[in-house]
């Protein structure tokens, strides 16, 4: 009974877990689906935007208000990024795009440690990050505030996103734009704007998702690795799934933790660092699109 | 003017097929070539060692990762992977096999590294793209792991960095880093050259058919299974063989986390910024990626001295490398080896443009 | 720091750059030079480990400028340095190490990366170069064997002399060796070399002592440590060793421990990634985590204080650090302490080889460091470090030096120092065994004769 109890708390905490993971990959999906670019600096944005927020506050403005300015700026990185890195690469191959964003990766990491310094900061969210107690009386399960939080924010963000894709007209326009740019544009989509915001949008993404680790983990410089974590939960999901991309987060935190409890001992630990990506190939072999991704029609 | 074919016939059948057809190409080659033998008579200890060394070893994995990318459109992210199992292997031919010659047991990392290749080449049956991309992750995290983790490959050395033997090849020991460099170079240029033969080749144009339309080339008869492990297996051959040379010859020291994450996205780098389908471009994307961030960090110290925070220069020296990058990119990008080609069609012409 | 103070220093340090670049092409060079002595600054400015960089080597650099603006350097020998970002990367810190071996004709005299694969990158080389390398509490453990390894140096202390300090304070916080028997302690250390290596000295012990160890690896960079944490409250763990590197790795630690309900106060951090940057990270959850120190934080000793009036007070803009509030911290006091080792080296060498107001060179450095000794008090007082660092010296076979620490405890914004005394191993002679039993077995397999020291 005490090892079952443990396996719910393990399970519980690594679908928790994934939720955190859930929200970086999010911001990848987003500007894959509507650009076909994979964006590396995803997880530089992350540490940019969290910092500058901490940043901002440390300045003197309360959190409520330090919050839209971070936003802000966050869409002005997003619209710069638009201008002087995707619109001059317009129809370029998927190879240079990524690489372009591997040159922005360096950019944005640079320009935070020049803009914040290198001190480290701790960002209090106001939510406590302990378990909270009657659940652990009532069920033994150790959850805390911020896990739900995270898990609300998470469904809100997935929610909205989606019903940006699917109800409005940007959200056409958006998903016409990642088939076929030239094909957009010649029908009259402003790939400008809707680019723009893809990228901001992506901006405020990396911003909750930065809060949020930036919480556990201190805001410093190892948070670009968070995106590391979100690769796996990103192949699962299929790159263009927003609901795809919370059903991998669940299923890689859960699998990867129970896997490190229970067999990562055998090899001394450590499991969890390639067991994704295993995982990862082992569904691309059954599916290769994704568990979610759109299936893809090769014609010769 | 001087770069031209005019008046250069090939009148038979051995003339056309070498490597370098052109009168200029052949001399081009030679004295580079040359020059790079005899550069150690001229470079001091610095640059041997700490540029010309890993810039030589560097190219070779850009060579092999630009083999699988370039030519055979497998877009991969395991090559740090791949060069730790080159480097542990070595080791341990050197450290079981008595008297085995430093070169044998280059070759030989090489033979296994491509093995391993070939087991997580197998996905690439069935996915391509980006999700390729991220599956060969698998690789790069699962060998480091395995490497740090089972004992016997580091001979249940306790610390886990273990430095590596010396480079003994006939009983003469490689040690200044001269003799050091000319092993490199020697091992390089052979491979290199053979790349290229290979890329020009029904092997090469094997790979191409597959990166431009694997299903129409499947359809024209050829064996996808075949072509694609084939890839694979050289791509990590060269990726082993750079892994074995950048321990041995460079860092000095195996251990599993000099080939982490970061150096497989490196080499990465240095195809695309090189020019993808390039052999030329391997070696000039590895010269950008390595050596810029030197250079910068090199010229912005000397510029400013000690009179700028020094944390302001570093970060400074980043935000500068992502924006040539970036620049380069949109103004090129096809690489720096297209480049060079523009160059050569305007040598071409020149002085007489129309 | 507020962004426009960060701004101001820029500016203000561009305008400068060029106008000593004008200053520079219009005059020349100054005649009868000062003698000049030159040390490398490998540093590590960005990436994961930039907090931890920029506090120690603006240590470093802080004091080499004070040395020469306070005292007119050594004897009147300047000292000069050269600096080199690494991203703590090994490979970019071997470019390092041959990029600054000389500058102009000097050849540099030691070298210290701050890093143990760093360290490990680069031991193979120094014996040939005539580069002392300077571990100061990280690097490989065995190293402490001056008969083995002449050219490299631990002090203050090793990892192994540290682990089992932790065991000696664990064992006096549950009431003697006897109670020790049955207890479970927790290894919990990043997945590298670097924290593998106390392992040999920590099993031993628990072996001794009947302790139940289990070794947990974290996979760097370590920001999900979930399942490492629950494996600990399933296992009902005492103690928990905490080897870790990065604050992002340590934040999450703490607020992971947090989570699980892991008392903070029964986990023991490593001097390395054991400071405020760390605690900072893990917020509110850090409060009572025990951290081992190597050299003492804070502003009361008269040294720091000393660099701060001189280098900074009433923006005299001469001090290295871009916050001027870390002075004082962890990592800055250790780069102090570091950088006081070279100057004493310097003068010890200058001594021993006659050669006082003159540079030295490698090997007369290396004597120089090798007879570093800090047990007398007026000369600790001198300096203006008494307490800060624990009394010792190095000799030809001990180049690992006292091996004693404090335990810290943070009090959610600052360190309190919670032992009386400098503490080290129960049993240092059994540690001291260990090293070397370890040292003439890496000297056997690589045919290296050993050193004949007479003690």
């Amino acid at each position: 009974m005490a090892n079952f109890s443990f396996f719910i708390e393990v399970l519980v905490g690594g679908l928790l877990s994934g939720i955190m993971y859930s929200l970086v990959a999010l911001g990848f999906v987003l500007i894959y689906k509507a650009s076909g670019v994979f964006n590396f600096a995803q997880g530089a944005m992350v540490l940019f935007a969290v910092l500058s927020f901490v940043g901002i506050m440390e300045l003197g403005l309360p959190f409520w208000a330090a919050l839209p300015v971070a936003i802000g700026l966050m869409v002005l990185v997003g619209m710069a990024t638009e201008r002087f890195v995707l619109r001059p690469l317009v129809s370029q191959s998927e190879d240079t795009l990524l690489m372009a964003t591997i040159g922005l990766t360096f950019v944005i990491e640079g320009a935070a440690q020049l803009a914040w310094g290198v001190d480290v900061r701790n960002l209090d969210l106001g939510i406590r990050d302990e378990p909270i107690i009657w659940v652990m009386d009532k069920t033994g399960m150790l959850i805390s505030q911020l896990d739900i939080m995270a898990g609300i924010v998470a469904t809100i963000m997935v929610v909205s996103l989606a019903l940006l894709f699917s109800r409005t007209k940007v959200g056409r326009g958006l998903r016409a734009v990642a088939d076929d740019h030239t094909a957009a544009l010649s029908i009259g989509i402003p790939l400008k704007h809707i680019w723009m915001l893809v990228w901001a949008t992506a901006g405020v993404v990396a911003l909750v998702a930065g809060m949020l680790w930036g919480a556990r983990s201190g805001v410093q410089f190892a948070l670009v690795w968070v995106a590391l974590k979100a690769l796996p939960v990103l192949i699962i999901g299929g790159f263009t799934s927003v609901p795809g991309v919370i059903v991998a987060g669940l299923l890689v935190g859960a699998s990867e933790k129970l896997v490190e409890v229970y067999f990562g001992p055998m090899f001394g630990g450590g499991v969890e660092v390639w067991f994704p990506y295993v995982m990862a190939v082992l569904f691309l072999l059954i599916r290769p699109e994704g568990l979610f991704g759109e299936k893809i029609i090769r014609r010769v | 003017m001087f770069y031209r074919e005019a008046g250069q016939f090939r009148t038979s059948y051995a003339q056309d097929s070498q490597i370098f057809p052109l009168r200029q190409d052949r001399l081009g080659m030679t004295i580079i070539l040359l020059i790079a033998v005899l550069i150690p008579f001229g470079a001091n200890a610095y640059w041997l060692s700490a540029i010309l060394i890993p810039w030589l070893i560097l190219s070779l994995v850009a060579l092999g990762q630009n083999i699988l990318m370039g030519y055979a459109g497998q877009l991969s992210l395991g090559s740090a992977g791949f060069m730790a199992v080159g480097a542990f292997a070595c080791y341990n031919f050197i450290l079981r096999v008595p008297d085995i010659p430093f070169v044998v047991a280059v070759v030989l990392s090489g033979i296994c590294a491509a093995m391993v290749g070939i087991v997580f080449g197998l996905p690439s049956l069935r996915i391509r793209g980006l999700y390729l991309a991220v599956a060969t992750l698998a690789s790069q995290f699962f060998i480091v792991w395995s490497l740090d983790k089972f004992g016997w490959f580091k001979n249940y050395d306790p610390a886990g960095v273990i430095t590596a033997q010396k480079i003994i090849i006939l009983g003469h020991e490689f040690v200044s880093p001269r003799e050091k460099y000319w092993v490199v170079l020697a091992i390089v240029v052979v491979l290199a050259l053979l790349a290229k033969n290979m890329a020009r080749g029904s092997v090469g144009r094997g790979w191409m058919a597959v990166r431009d339309m694997d299903v129409a080339a499947e359809v024209m008869g050829l064996s996808l299974l075949r072509t694609k492990l084939q890839a694979f297996a050289i791509s990590s051959f060269y990726c082993g063989v750079g892994g074995a040379l950048y321990a041995f010859a460079y860092l000095q020291t195996v251990e599993p986390s000099a080939f982490t994450i970061d150096l497989s996205f490196r080499i990465l780098f240095m195809v695309i910024i090189g020019g993808l389908g390039t052999i030329m471009g391997s070696f000039m994307g590895a010269g950008f990626i390595l050596l810029m961030p030197i250079f910068l960090n090199i010229l912005f110290h000397s510029i400013f001295g000690k009179s700028v925070d020094a944390s302001v220069i570093s970060a400074v020296e980043q935000v500068v490398f992502g924006v040539m990058i970036i620049m380069f990119l949109i103004f090129e990008p096809l690489g720096l080896a297209r480049l060079w080609q523009l160059t050569k069609e305007r040598l071409r012409l020149w002085p007489f443009k129309h | 720091m507020p962004i426009s103070k960060v701004l101001c220093r820029k500016l203000s340090g561009i305008a400068a750059a060029g106008a000593l670049l004008t200053a520079a092409t219009v005059s020349t060079p100054a005649m009868a030079q000062q003698p000049e002595q030159y040390f490398p600054v490998a540093s590590m400015r960005v990436g994961p480990y930039n907090a931890m960089g920029t506090g120690i080597f603006g240590g470093v650099i802080d004091y080499l400028n004070y040395v020469n603006i306070k005292h007119g350097g050594v004897n009147g020998v300047k000292l000069v340095y050269e600096e080199c970002e690494t991203e703590y990367n090994a490979a970019r810190s071997v470019e390092c190490y041959q990029r600054l071996l000389h500058r102009g004709d000097q050849k540099m005299l030691l070298w210290d990366p701050y890093g143990t694969p760093l360290a490990y990158a680069v031991i193979g080389r120094v014996a040939a170069d005539n580069v002392v390398l300077a571990q100061a509490g990280y690097g490989r453990t065995d190293a402490a064997d001056g008969r083995v390894w002449p050219w490299v140096f631990g002090a203050t202390a090793n990892y192994w002399s540290q682990i089992a300090m932790k065991l000696n304070f664990i064992q006096q916080k549950e009431g003697g060796i006897d109670k020790m028997k049955g207890k479970t302690i927790v290894h919990l250390h990043i997945d590298t070399a670097y924290g593998r290596e106390p392992l040999p000295a920590m099993r031993q012990i628990a072996k001794d002592w009947g302790i139940n160890l289990i070794e947990i690896p974290i996979a760097p960079p370590g920001l999900e440590q979930q399942s490492q944490w629950l494996q600990i409250r399933q296992a009902k763990a005492d103690w928990v060793t905490f080897w870790g590197a990065g604050a992002g790795m340590s934040g999450t630690a703490l607020t992971t421990a947090a989570r699980v309900g892991f008392p903070r106060n029964k986990i023991i951090f490593v001097t390395f990634g054991g400071a405020e940057e760390d605690m900072i990270a893990g917020g509110a959850q850090a409060k009572d985590t025990n951290v081992v120190a190597m050299v003492l934080p804070g502003k009361q000793w008269p040294l720091i204080a000393d660099i701060e009036k001189v280098l900074y007070s009433g923006g005299a803009g001469k001090g290295n650090m871009q916050n001027p509030n870390r002075v004082g911290t962890i990592y800055y006091n250790r780069g102090v302490i570091a950088a006081v080792n070279y100057v004493e080296a310097l003068r010890n060498a200058q001594r021993i080889h006659n050669k006082v107001g003159k540079p030295v060179n490698g090997a007369e450095f290396r004597d120089g460091y090798e007879a570093l000794d800090y047990t007398n008090e007026a000369r600790r007082k001198e300096l203006g470090i008494n307490g800060m660092l624990p009394p010792y010296k190095l000799s030809c076979r001990n180049h690992e030096g006292a091996g004693t620490f404090h335990m810290m405890q943070w009090d959610g914004t600052k360190f309190q120092i919670t032992t009386k005394d400098w503490i080290g191993p129960n049993d240092p002679k059994m540690i001291r065994a260990l090293i070397e039993e370890s040292a003439e077995k890496y000297a056997k397999e690589n045919n290296i004769t050993l050193r004949d020291c007479p003690n």
